[in-house]
């Protein structure tokens, strides 16, 4: 998990300039990092590719209009990193 | 190009949806209102319009393949190159690939050649949304048959 946070934190503190002393598991990337959705598909776009998974940020954002799931569920950056570890693993099962 | 219906694509000439590129072809008009102000005595197709050109067929490629379910819209533009002047009575080709398909984006690579030479090139970032209404499906799909994009004639390409 913190090989997957610390390429995350990487990947936003170059895609939006956030010093990456700032940016810790705790941080909540919109509320806290304050990155908006623009920005956010960049890092979507640098996870990806650093991955080799598919974000599934649509199914995401329809959950959390939906009242299924909370921001913190996804944007929470511990959170967000232990997600992408079960994308990583579903695919390489 | 029908610069004032901002349909700056003439003609699809190929897609390959395995290779998941696309290629189009456009002519600069020797005449539009926008070369009396850009610029007077020295008309220059503007920078913007060309990298509008990369935009419009990166969403052709885009369009086609997700079979005109969803809509792009261009987001972010990235290390745009304009490397020459274009001007009027020019015939442009148009490529692009898509180099992500993301989660409701989109990204492509674009460049433009004239006589072989690279004009300009840029990354490109799409939103990918649902159409607004069904009548912006059935324009789109006939543009695109105006162009010569068929999709479905093309799927198994």
């Amino acid at each position: 998990m913190s090989s997957t946070f610390e390429t995350i934190a990487n990947i936003i503190a170059e895609t939006c300039d956030i010093p990456r002393d700032s940016i810790t598991p705790a941080s909540h990337a919109i509320n806290d990092l304050g990155i908006d959705s623009l920005d956010f598909l960049d890092i979507a776009f640098a996870i990806d590719k650093a991955f080799g998974i598919k974000l599934p940020l649509e199914q995401w954002t329809q959950e959390v209009n939906d009242g299924k799931a909370t921001t913190d569920q996804y944007f929470v950056l511990k959170n967000l990193s232990a997600r992408i570890d079960d994308l990583v693993a579903a695919k390489g099962a | 190009m029908r610069l004032e219906y901002f349909q700056l694509i003439d003609r699809i000439v190929d897609l390959n949806l395995a290779d998941r590129t696309i290629s189009s072809e456009a002519t600069v008009p020797t005449a539009s209102t926008i070369f009396e102000g850009h610029f007077p005595g020295y008309p220059l197709m503007p920078g913007v319009l060309l990298i509008e050109t990369m935009a419009q067929t990166s969403g052709w490629l885009v369009v086609a393949l997700n079979r005109f379910a969803r809509m792009p819209f261009l987001a972010q533009v990235k290390e745009a190159k304009l490397r020459t002047f274009v001007t009027p009575g020019q015939q442009l080709s148009i490529e692009a690939h898509l180099e992500h398909d993301g989660s409701g984006f989109a990204v492509t690579e674009a460049k433009i050649r004239a006589d072989g030479k690279l004009i300009c090139d840029a990354k490109l970032t799409f939103r990918i949304v649902d159409f607004p209404n069904a009548e912006m499906v059935k324009w789109m799909r006939d543009t695109a048959a105006g162009i010569g994009l068929s999709v479905e004639a093309r799927a198994n390409v």
